[in-house]
């Protein structure tokens, strides 16, 4: 066996299909020293790669997985090692024929043929099933099986012959060696690896190697039943691999696909069967495989009959025997999505774990091109390792969720659901006066938030809101957040923003990394609040937020929950690597120290008044700026900012003394008529109406801040991450514009990912291939409509045009009512100037 | 014809056996099945229930897990089963709860073992059952043929075939390679899930052998070696068929 190399540029750990695609494209991308290390042989290490069912449906309601499906469609197809099948998702209850819907408006968001049909065009298609037994289905004629492991051969033999990898099988890593918090080195069991980059693509085994260099990737094995029966003469006639679409039996949650003379049969229906990444049979104790476990029937039989009940005939032939029946080994994470990128934890050390064969190529390509180029060129924000809060990296969590999620995978999931399992793992202060108030909670990153409050109710009576009158519309809302909108927009309202996190940068080196990270000119005066994007280095939107500077070397970064963690991980990971420098700037985390109030509305100034004695005119504090006020003994850090469009201020205080400043404020307000209102309107209603942007839905690396309409005036001669394609983006005419669409239809309310077409129906497709979908939807109870945004080419960017949406299988008309930043409501912002 | 066919839940082994410390199995990731040979006696009990319009039962002494080995044996097509409960690892004891077994649901015309258990591989059961109802046994059958009211057994010896014939009712312990055995068919495995299972709580009789530990010997274990790659390995290849004599 070859020496291993005693140093490498990167150490790829894992050669399933995810460490083969990654050292192919890193080698085009000009890596040289590249080692791919696995404990198993090749080209089957062991490993879910080896096992799966290795088909492709391509449609999934997210817009990264389904670009990183095609991408990895592609790829596999240029290997020839992808063999179209079609597919067929079928239903057999009315809720799923809507969810069959909601697929196909995702199919024509991205840009993926596809049918819905009925029980008889897929007996056609798919002779052996029964008709009888469902009522629609979603045809997908791209659906395809692939060969990854094959892929993987492939992928590795072109990095070698660009001279760029060694590849060592049956090599174990045995330690993953760090020095201030860096990669140092590999140490495996035929020698060690000097290197500053290591990526861990082991699978389910990924915990475990992080925790070896002091990281966290949180998945955890988990089992997805599949049983091979056969042989079935009607499929062995065939003489192929595949001959027949594959069937994906929805409800029960299964699949069916032809193997050769077989019928495999897939299940996500079991009760979730988790296991521990330290407990996996080694390769020699593993009857088949250590990611093959033993079958248990038991959990099997529902599932057999359901099947039997699809396919009676080829499944009920008494000669077709079970030949093969497994436990698979998959991984699941918190949230489903899979895990890509550096750890916050380590520096050079990588994920690219959690990835379905369908995704592997792409994940490969995505995760080159964000280690090459500093971000990838598709948005992964529901992917990126970093998005976690350290809570959610904990194995309670994540088993608690991956035991929830487990039969989510092909279940029906609303937009908007709430997850159920370990709540209430982060409470603001404001807490036990919330559920007080009837508060809906929702979770964002792992804080309650209320949504909306039940004590509210009694405001419909003064603002009759009408209801949605589908249940799926209505869903995880209620009409009382736009009364709570209603009487912001007329008196005042307090919302818990809590769930804000915030860093302060400090030492004589803030203001330059400040610049560093940021668009707009940072250098301005103490007390000056600062909106501003935060760019990827190819100049697509990293994040935006808001920074306040609270001294001549100290900055604050106040940024949204959601995105708060990804956020600390790009402004930690950009910190000067010299020591000399380190010690110029330090990042701070104070979210668990701040609580914060926002105060809006056109009383908000009274209420502040009434329990401040600290001056909070429009002269004695103007808009934009922030300092500290006394409410009672509570001190408060007062930044006067909106987001919902009204007068106001958020309210920053110690958060053990936010008991005290919620009961003064809720006190003084009530006089004013101030109600308590939740995320509903600060982040979608008042939002909406204001033409906010939101960083994951509008904001993202595909679309530039021109196209956006968050350019700003001026151009700060600073340098800053992202400014070069900053620049060239402001220079040429925006491919696409953000607009704000007035929605037509009153018994239908779209949730968002709903493609936007012509008034004939066909798609929107911009210069770059974009196409145009809802990226926001909700309601603007004071302009009374219901809003869209999406992002239009410029032919259709003109107000006042006519287009259409498609939701749930019908077509309804829209009109653009702004493009642009303008605002709808209140386009000169007077109402939170005075 | 009515067949009754003895089977033990044995472990499904990978490469390597995995001990705990204190010198059990370590089962947290083993299946569970029936040896090879039982594959064979269910397959060819079947076959005969068939043929003869007769009944093909399955039996287990073990522990209340073994169920799934009884229900597996009826989703390949054994049409009853019999659950005696006891712990299936001494042969003498294993031998008398059979024997007390069959005083409840017998007789049978004929008694189907496995030549051995794939675990335990003591070859006893089989003898020592047929010995309790004073009735002839082969060992290593690999062919039965039925006759009226008597049995063929044929079983390989070393440079030939030996033939067996028997009065029914007979005892016959079998070998892989009497049969290719079937999968269970969907159906078939419904059928068993639902199926009663005839339950017998046997006085325990003890037997004479007690499992102490057990221990992995050194050195079992693969190797692997590579001979070389390419046309440059075809030497190293050829040299290696040739030593272990499938060239000649």
């Amino acid at each position: 066996m070859a020496e291993l190399p005693d140093r490498a540029t990167v150490v790829v750990i894992g050669a399933g299909i995810v460490g083969n695609s990654l050292v192919h494209h890193l080698a085009d991308r000009g890596w040289r020293d590249i080692v791919l290390l696995d404990k198993g042989p090749l080209p089957d290490p062991g490993g879910s790669t080896g096992h799966a069912s290795n088909f492709i449906f391509p449609v999934d309601h997210s817009k990264e997985i389904t670009w990183l499906t095609l991408d990895s469609m592609r790829q596999y197809e240029k290997f020839n090692t992808l063999t179209t099948c079609g597919g067929i998702e079928v239903a057999r209850e009315p809720q799923r024929v809507e969810e069959l819907e909601r697929r196909m408006a995702s199919a024509k968001s991205w840009g993926i043929s596809a049918e819905l049909i009925g029980p008889q065009r897929t007996h056609e298609l798919m002779p052996f099933l029964d008709p009888g037994v469902i009522l629609a289905g979603f045809h997908t004629p791209s659906v395809a099986v692939v060969d990854p492991l094959q892929t993987g051969v492939l992928m590795r033999e072109q990095a070698n012959q660009l001279d760029a990898l060694h590849t060592a099988a049956n090599t174990e890593v045995l330690a993953i060696e760090t020095t201030d918090g860096r990669i140092r080195r590999v140490r495996t069991d035929r020698g060690d690896i000097e290197t500053d980059t290591v990526v861990i693509a082991c699978g389910v085994w990924s915990p475990r190697l992080a925790r070896m260099a002091g990281a966290h990737i949180p998945l955890t094995p988990a089992v997805h039943q599949m049983i091979d029966v056969g042989p079935i003469p009607e499929l062995e006639r065939t003489n192929a691999e595949i001959a027949y679409p594959i069937v994906r039996d929805m409800d029960p949650l299964m699949y069916e696909r032809q193997s050769g003379a077989d019928l495999e049969v897939g299940s996500y229906a079991h009760r979730p069967i988790l296991h521990e990444p330290d407990e996996i049979p080694s390769i020699a104790a593993a009857a088949l495989s250590p990611t093959q476990l033993p079958f248990t029937d038991a959990d099997f039989d529902p599932q057999m009959e359901q099947a039997l009940e699809l396919f009676p005939d080829i499944l009920g032939n008494p000669e077709a025997g079970i030949r093969h029946a497994i436990n698979g080994l998959l991984s699941l994470t918190p949230d489903g999505g899979p895990l890509l990128g550096e750890t916050p934890e380590v520096r050079g050390l990588w994920s690219a774990a959690a990835v379905w064969i369908k995704e592997g190529p792409g994940v490969g390509r995505m995760l080159a091109e964000w280690m090459t180029d500093g971000a990838p060129e598709i948005d992964p924000h529901a992917a990126d390792i970093a998005r976690f809060y350290p809570h959610q990296r904990t194995r309670a969590h994540v088993r608690a969720r991956a035991n929830e999620g487990f039969n989510k995978t092909y279940g029906i999931v609303h937009p908007r659901e709430q997850w159920e399992s370990n709540r209430e793992q982060r409470l603001s202060p404001f807490y036990t006066r919330e559920v007080e108030l009837g508060a809906r909670f929702f979770e964002v990153g792992g804080w309650e938030r209320p949504q909306w409050y039940e004590s509210n109710r009694e405001l419909l009576e003064r603002y009759p809101v009408a209801d949605r009158p589908h249940e799926w519309d209505a869903r995880w809302w209620s009409p009382i957040s736009n009364a709570e909108h209603l009487a912001m927009r007329e008196h005042a309202a307090m919302i818990d923003l809590t769930a804000f996190a915030q860093f302060d940068i400090t030492g004589p080196g803030a203001l330059e990394f400040i610049q560093w990270m940021t668009v707009a000119q940072m250098d301005r005066p103490v007390g000056r609040i600062m909106y501003t994007p935060v760019l990827a280095p190819n100049g697509g939107f990293r994040s935006d937020l808001t920074v306040v500077r609270l001294g001549e070397r100290w900055f604050r970064v106040v940024t949204g929950g959601a995105d708060g963690a990804r956020d600390l991980k790009w402004f930690t990971g950009n910190l000067p690597v010299d020591a000399a420098l380190h010690a110029d700037v330090s990042l701070h985390d104070v979210t668990s120290a701040v609580c914060t109030i926002g105060l809006w509305g056109p009383r908000a100034r009274d209420v502040l008044a009434a329990c401040t004695e600290d001056d909070v005119s429009n002269d004695g504090f103007p808009f934009g700026t922030a300092r500290e006020i006394l409410v009672g003994s509570v001190p408060v850090l007062a930044m006067r900012l909106s987001y919902v469009g009204d007068l106001g201020w958020e309210l920053h205080a110690p958060f053990e003394q936010g008991a005290q400043l919620w009961d003064a404020l809720y006190a003084a307000g009530r006089p004013h008529g101030l109600v308590p209102a939740g995320i509903g309107v600060y982040g979608t209603t008042g939002r909406l109406e204001k033409g906010y942007r939101l960083m994951g839905a509008e904001l993202e690396l595909e679309y530039s801040p021109v196209e956006a309409g968050l350019a700003l005036p001026k151009v700060k001669s600073a340098d800053f991450i992202g400014k070069e394609a900053y620049l060239r983006a402001r220079d040429g005419e925006p491919i696409a514009t953000l607009c704000t669409l007035s929605y037509g239809g009153t018994q239908r309310f779209p949730q968002g990912g709903e493609p936007i077409l012509t008034t004939g129906g066909e798609r929107i497709v911009d210069r770059k291939g974009r196409g145009s979908h809802v990226t926001s939807a909700g309601s603007g109870p004071t302009l009374g409509t219901y809003l869209l945004m999406a992002y239009l080419p410029a032919q259709y960017a003109v107000e006042g045009t006519e287009l259409t949406v498609e939701y749930m299988g019908e077509r309804y008309p829209v009109v653009v009512a702004r493009a642009g930043r303008t605002p709808l409501f209140d386009p000169d912002d007077t109402r939170m100037r005075v | 014809m009515d067949v009754l066919v003895c089977v033990k839940r044995v472990p499904a082994f990978g490469a390597e056996v995995v001990l705990t410390e204190d010198g059990e199995l370590d089962t947290r990731h083993l299946g569970f099945t029936i040896g090879p040979h039982e594959e064979c006696a269910v397959e060819e009990a079947v076959r005969i229930a068939e043929r003869t319009s007769g009944s093909a039962g399955v039996l287990t002494v073990g522990p209340p897990e073994a169920e799934e080995q009884l229900r597996y044996a009826m989703a390949m097509g054994a049409d009853h089963g019999v659950f005696v409960e006891g712990t299936g690892e001494d042969p003498q004891a294993t031998a008398a709860a059979i024997l007390a077994a069959l005083r409840e649901i017998g007789p049978y015309d004929l008694l189907l073992f496995g030549n051995e258990s794939a675990d335990a591989c003591q070859y006893q059961v089989g003898a020592r059952v047929a010995n309790g109802l004073g009735l002839p046994v082969l060992a290593g059958v690999k062919g039965i043929e039925i006759g009226a009211g008597e049995v063929t057994l044929r079983r390989d010896v070393p440079d030939g075939v030996e033939v067996y014939r028997a009065p029914l009712p007979a005892v016959a312990a079998v070998a892989e390679g009497l049969n290719l055995p079937r999968y269970p068919s969907i159906k078939g495995r419904l059928r068993a899930k639902k199926a009663p299972l005839h339950r017998i709580s046997p006085e325990a009789a003890p037997g004479g052998l007690r499992t102490l530990r057990l221990r992995t010997p050194p050195g079992i274990g693969t190797e692997t070696k590579v001979l070389g790659s390419g046309a440059e390995a075809a030497d190293a290849v050829l040299s290696v068929l040739e030593d272990l004599g499938v060239l000649r």
